[in-house]
């Protein structure tokens, strides 16, 4: 790839999903491009890039935008944000609501956290009777979504966080592949979603989980989409970040001692 | 202040296959086990009854004694109860994985792995 088409490509990236690419990074994007390129039928990279600046294919540029823009992603990742959630808020959320607790999983790729916090609802349900949670996972990438939807994991991403025990318990293993329990597979909605255009209208949401997706805007991107996450979550909900991302934002107050953890601020309005 | 001395960890490897233990050693050290190896359950139940180790990466299938034989036969050992077991195999089936969690052992490695995947199953069987 030449200079000049990294740069214009980083600024697609940008402009349509948030994301900030770092051009220095030539060899990840090069990965990441040569796996569309090949399904869309070129034979290198640059014509892919070619095609891309100079028609516009809305459907190669989304392929190309949420190959570069996505994440990877384990079952129970940092595990800590999951103690607290079974720990901290579950408790407090079954004492205060009466209705279905509502929680979010941002950026969520090909499943693993929102199918995490549906095992983890599951094995504390007894813990809370009368309980329910919903459970919603959002990502931009439409083949990060179908594959979280097949509910069909390898051997190399089952051994990522999850326990033997709960691989047992959850999963069912047909051939080379294992099988997430379908009961758990249902208790996560999932949908196509860009953090730029679609928070709006939604919510509210007891538990907002965003984490390691903000790091990768802009910082004026990122005070945006965190007030409009205020808008969205209940006053007295939770926002996860990633477990090394701290914000500066007037809409939420940091939780001492909980790495990532963040209450609304009673004092700012949300603009919702 | 004096620093901390952490008392050792040892970690025995079984496992019938002379490369896997060396490669398994390689990542053990790096997260600060003393380690030890055995080549079968008789071996290892030998060196368990001289010094009991805090944990134990087992191979299934050895000749002699396998593994799920050999955690069998430690659990019945003075103080065989103490250490943590986590099972490495290339069996890879919900069945050989309940038996073993059923038979004592804390997590559960399919091979291949790699010193993530060790590093994680370590972290979740609470030996780092």
């Amino acid at each position: 790839m030449t200079f000049d088409e990294i740069h214009a490509l980083a600024d697609l990236v940008r402009r349509r999903s948030g994301v900030i690419v770092d051009v220095d990074k030539t060899y990840v994007i090069e990965t990441r491009l040569a796996a569309v390129a090949r399904r869309a039928g070129f034979t290198t990279i640059g014509e892919l890039i070619r095609e891309l600046m100079h028609k516009r294919d809305e459907t190669l540029t989304w392929s190309v935008v949420e190959a570069i823009a996505s994440t990877e992603t384990q079952f129970f990742r940092d595990r800590t944000p999951f103690q607290q959630m079974r720990d901290d808020i579950l408790p407090a959320l079954a004492a205060r609501r009466s209705g279905p607790v509502k929680i979010w999983s941002l950026g969520c790729s090909t499943g693993q956290e929102p199918y995490s916090l549906a095992m983890l609802a599951d094995e504390e349900g007894g813990r809370h009777p009368g309980m329910k949670l919903e459970i919603l996972g959002g990502d931009l990438s439409e083949r990060c979504l179908e594959k979280a939807n097949s509910g069909l994991y390898t051997q190399f991403e089952v051994q990522r966080g999850l326990p033997a025990r709960l691989l047992v318990k959850y999963f069912d293993k047909i051939d080379d592949a294992w099988v997430l329990d379908p009961r758990i597979r249902h208790a996560v909605q999932l949908s196509r979603l860009n953090l730029l255009t679609d928070i709006r209208g939604s919510g509210p949401f007891d538990v907002i989980f965003c984490r390691n997706v903000l790091s990768s805007f802009d910082p004026p991107t990122r005070k945006a989409v965190l007030e409009r996450l205020a808008g969205v979550l209940a006053t007295d909900g939770y926002l996860m970040l990633g477990i090394n991302e701290t914000v500066a934002s007037p809409a939420f107050r940091a939780q001492p001692d909980k790495q990532g953890l963040y209450v609304r601020d009673p004092a700012f309005q949300a603009a919702a | 202040m004096p620093e901390e001395i952490r008392p050792v960890k040892t970690c025995l490897v079984v496992d019938d296959s002379r490369v896997v233990r060396k490669v398994a050693r390689r990542i053990l050290e790096e997260l600060d086990f003393e380690v030890a190896e055995a080549s079968d359950g008789m071996e290892a139940l030998a060196w368990c009854r001289t010094d009991m180790p805090r944990a134990i990466l087992l191979d299934w299938n050895m000749p002699v004694l396998n593994g799920i034989e050999f955690l069998q036969q430690l659990r019945r050992e003075p103080g065989g109860d103490k250490p943590v077991v986590v099972f490495c195999s290339v069996e890879n089936d919900p069945d050989h994985i309940g038996q073993a969690l059923e038979h004592g052992a804390s997590e559960y490695i399919m091979k291949p792995f790699d010193s993530d995947i060790i590093e994680s199953k370590f972290v979740e069987a609470g030996l780092l």
